[in-house]
């Protein structure tokens, strides 16, 4: 008998706590609505299957638990009743189902539009890389890697040496454009997770993975990684800051581009910066997925 | 009725000795409580370590002693011990074992000597795991997933011993379970008595034998897993290693792919998942009907549904990896096939409410543990279609969202299953009743208190708090409240914690101190019940072995005086 009660006090402390927790998602700052929409009618439908089967549980056992003198009734089955069941169920599901796919639909499908906007992980902090004015990244390897070539790039791709390279783990980003956000690992996995975005997508060494989101609300936001990386995984922060597309402009302006950091380079480091570079550049390489 | 070969019982080697009969023993029932107590000795470590690790999360910086790389050994033991070596174990080891031959009207498993040395091995991969905690380095603190390259990179606690001895102690358990595993299948195929159809099969037995056939396809793909990694540790390769650096420094390693190794894991770990769910749907069956003098409501679907989620089962596996760098195309796919597994399910969670409807129900302690695990389960179960729905499942993958349902669907409601099992068999395995007051004592904090546990904790997940951080820090999205709500959340798993020792005095005082129990107090109708002895002795059913008439449930069957028949009882 208590415990008839105690489920159905669970069911109503559970909507209590929905309605008055102060926990709930972060104001959202990209296009992703259709991904909290989504959420909303899972959500819905959930409640009311969860509601609603334990009310049920919770009255049968008000009802029929055990008095001297009582019996059960004795019914196998019900195949029509199974069947009802079967159907209505699959309607939630699909009612849940059709959403979610077709807000996936829109996330898999990046915008012809989109910049590019490059974030590389490594242990534990954020780098990023914008492809300068000819809009495409240079490739990138771990042999090309040196103390003043952090990101990789190899000197002799032409299309990398325009390309602006950001360390100090703070982005910006222009408010209202799309971006597509690549993604490379220089070590184990991460994870790009701004909460107030809802995209994330995993960093994942030897291949680059992307997801594409618009930056709506000019702000700061914190950068964190979300996949287990080792002892610092909880310090990987970073910052990006979405801002006016002029303000964004004269940001970059000022960040270095990989030419000019070669060119203040000092004669021994360009050696070894060339030393493991070829003469020609690896097709495999990352150009074409982006 | 002729004697058949089945009934001679000189083949069973009675043992002779003391160590032959309770050490080196060959009788399922032994083998039974040999595996669930070390199962749940395992099991206690990794409980110990979940209090660990809430006292970081509750109180960050209160406790010195445990730094970064501890809190990350003890989520990944915590994790492993708790879904490999106490549910599988026990589930299958403990209750797969000591039912199906009673369950099936066996006199014991088909092969007694490969059941015995199942159990050996499973302690040797106790004792290896175990041995990770006093390696250079300690255990591994790459998470329970073990994902390459962080598992064996440096970053990453244990990543040089501590992992080692977790592949190792995998790649044995591995071999154990296929021992245990291959004889419950056989078993269930070829030892049933005579009458005992499978479809007159208990849903314990149904649940079990499915998981075991699903283990036997799904462990191998970890073996070969953990030996890959192994040999990217130990040998150089690169399976899962691509051109990276380590530190700054770049590695020899290169072309391998650290989301095979996801691939892989997946492709066993979720299967894992109904390993463990399955036996826990199908005793939860048995108990829901037997409590409610009810036949459990639509056995065939019952059945089909549990043969349909394990082969479904196979076909979901990236629903772990949407937000992996995988072909983000699949995620299509995976959801749909996530979302309709749903179906079975939940046809099975409509039969356990409609067996109740209608019913007698006796609310005593096992039937309240099995409520609880309804009302979890529809819980944990619907937060898992927000995970399997593919964009949903972008904003909350890898925060305490997961964490939360994980445990309610994984965690909490086969324990919940386990404690009721443990309450509604233990009269047949010892011979003597447990407290009942105890027993609703214990009930009660522990229904209660995990609630309190993971409910906010969904919230958490939602608002975007990260799982696996040794510590929030300042975050600014994550106000004030969620760290209150962390520690309220400690608070509750620490009485949830003390209160498990309630149900360990409880047993252990009743093994000695306790009534002696009716052969059949619950009025079963099930095979186990009806043994000339309780506890029942080597060989199970004396000089003949039951001859079965009828399905499991046959309660309250109008015309009869009694409220069950026998399974065995000839037809009037």
């Amino acid at each position: 008998m208590p415990v008839a009660i105690a489920i159905a006090a669970l069911v109503l402390g559970s909507i209590a706590f929905h309605l008055f927790s102060p926990w709930w998602q972060t104001p959202i700052a990209s296009n992703w609505g259709s991904i909290d929409s989504a959420l909303d009618i899972t959500l819905w439908i959930c409640a009311i299957a969860f509601v609603s089967l334990n009310l049920f549980m919770a009255y049968a056992l008000l009802r029929f638990h055990h008095k001297p003198g009582n019996r059960a009734h004795y019914e196998p089955e019900n195949a029509s009743l199974e069947k009802r069941l079967t159907f209505w169920t699959a309607i939630g599901i699909a009612g849940m189902l059709a959403p979610g796919l077709a807000a996936w639909s829109k996330y898999v499908n990046v915008p012809k539009d989109a910049a590019i906007v490059e974030a590389v992980g490594q242990q534990w902090q954020w780098a990023f890389r914008f492809p300068g004015p000819d809009g495409v990244l240079g490739t990138a390897a771990v042999k090309h890697m040196t103390p003043d070539n952090p990101f990789g790039l190899n000197p002799l791709d032409p299309f990398g040496r325009d390309d602006i390279l950001v360390e100090g783990n703070e982005l910006h980003l222009p408010a209202g454009k799309p971006v597509k956000m690549v993604l490379r690992s220089k070590d184990v996995l991460h994870d790009f997770y701004v909460p107030e975005f809802r995209a994330k997508m995993d960093l994942v060494p030897g291949i680059v993975t992307y997801f594409w989101m618009t930056p709506t609300v000019p702000g700061k936001y914190e950068i964190l990684c979300a996949e287990l990386c080792g002892i610092g995984h909880h310090e990987m922060r970073g910052t990006v800051i979405v801002e006016p597309p002029r303000q964004f402009a004269a940001w970059l302006s000022q960040q270095s581009t990989f030419g000019q950091i070669m060119a203040q380079a000092s004669p021994t480091s360009l050696t070894a910066l060339l030393a493991n570079a070829n003469g020609c550049i690896a097709p495999a390489e990352n150009r074409g997925i982006y | 009725m002729a004697t058949t070969i089945a009934d001679d019982l000189k083949p069973l080697h009675h043992p002779k000795t003391w160590i032959g009969k309770y050490v080196w023993s060959q009788d399922h029932k032994v083998i039974a409580i040999q595996y669930s107590l070390t199962a749940i000795g395992i099991g206690l470590v990794a409980l110990v370590l979940s209090v660990l690790m809430r006292l970081q999360l509750g109180f960050p910086g209160a406790f010195p002693a445990i730094q970064p790389e501890n809190y990350l050994q003890f989520v990944s033991m915590h994790g492993m011990i708790m879904v490999v070596y106490l549910l599988t174990a026990l589930l299958l080891g403990g209750f797969g074992n000591y039912l199906i031959p009673l369950m099936v009207g066996a006199r014991d498993m088909v092969f007694p000597f490969v059941n015995m040395l199942s159990y050996w091995v499973y302690l040797l991969s106790v004792i290896v795991l175990v041995s990770g905690f006093f390696v250079p380095g300690g255990p591994t603190g790459a998470g329970w997933t073990l994902y390459p390259p962080q598992a064996i990179s440096e970053g990453t606690p244990g990543h040089q011993w501590g992992i080692v001895t977790m592949l190792a102690s995998l790649a044995i358990f591995i071999i154990a379970f296929t021992m245990g595993g291959l004889n419950y299948v056989t078993t269930v195929l070829q030892a049933r008595t005579r009458g005992m159809t499978l479809m007159r099969m208990p849903l314990s037995v149904w649940g079990i034998f499915t998981a075991s056939i699903m283990g036997l396809l799904a462990f191998p793909a970890l073996f070969v897993a953990a030996i890959m990694m192994m040999l990217d540790h130990l040998a150089g390769t690169s399976f899962f290693m691509p051109a990276m650096q380590s530190m700054g420094q770049a590695t020899r390693t290169v072309g391998g792919s650290p989301i095979l190794f996801q691939h892989l894991f997946w492709f066993f770990g979720h299967p894992e998942v109904y390993i463990v769910a399955l036996p826990a749907f199908g005793i939860v069956s048995d108990l829901i009907s037997v409590h409610a003098r009810k036949n459990i409501f639509g056995y065939r679907m019952m059945v089909w549904a549990i043969v349909i989620i394990g082969a479904l089962s196979f076909l979901v596996w990236a629903h772990h990896m949407y937000v992996s760098g995988m072909n983000p195309y699949f995620g299509f796919f995976f959801a749909t096939s996530t979302l309709v597994i749903a179906i079975p399910t939940a046809i099975k969670v409509y039969n356990w409410l409609l067996t109740l409807w209608r019913g007698d129900i006796h609310l005593r302690v096992p039937m309240l543990f099995a409520i609880a695990f309804i009302f979890t389960f529809i819980h944990g179960g619907l937060t898992g279609l927000f995970l399997g729905n593919v964009s949903v499942d972008v904003p909350l993958s890898d925060t305490f969202f997961v964490v939360a349902h994980f445990h309610m669907v994984m965690g909490v409601s086969p324990i919940l299953v386990i404690f009721g099992a443990i309450y509604h068999w233990y009269p047949k395995i010892t011979g003597r009743m447990w407290n009942e007051t105890l027993g609703k004592i214990h009930f009660w904090i522990t229904f209660l208190g995990v609630y309190v546990i993971y409910l906010p904790m969904h919230y958490l997940g939602i608002l975007g708090v990260p799982r696996r951080y040794y510590a929030l820090g300042e975050t600014a999205f994550i106000p004030h409240s969620a760290h209150v709500a962390n520690e309220v959340i400690s608070l509750a798993a620490f009485v949830v914690f003390a209160g498990q020792f309630i149900f360990f005095y409880n047993m252990i005082w009743s093994y000695f101190r306790g009534p002696k129990a009716d052969p059949n107090p619950w009025g079963a109708a099930s095979l186990e019940w009806q043994t000339p002895d309780t506890p029942p002795k080597h060989g199970n059913w004396g000089p003949k072995l039951p001859v079965v008439y009828r399905w499991a449930y046959d309660y309250s069957v109008p015309g009869h005086a009694r409220d069950f028949i026998p399974q065995n009882e000839p037809p009037a």
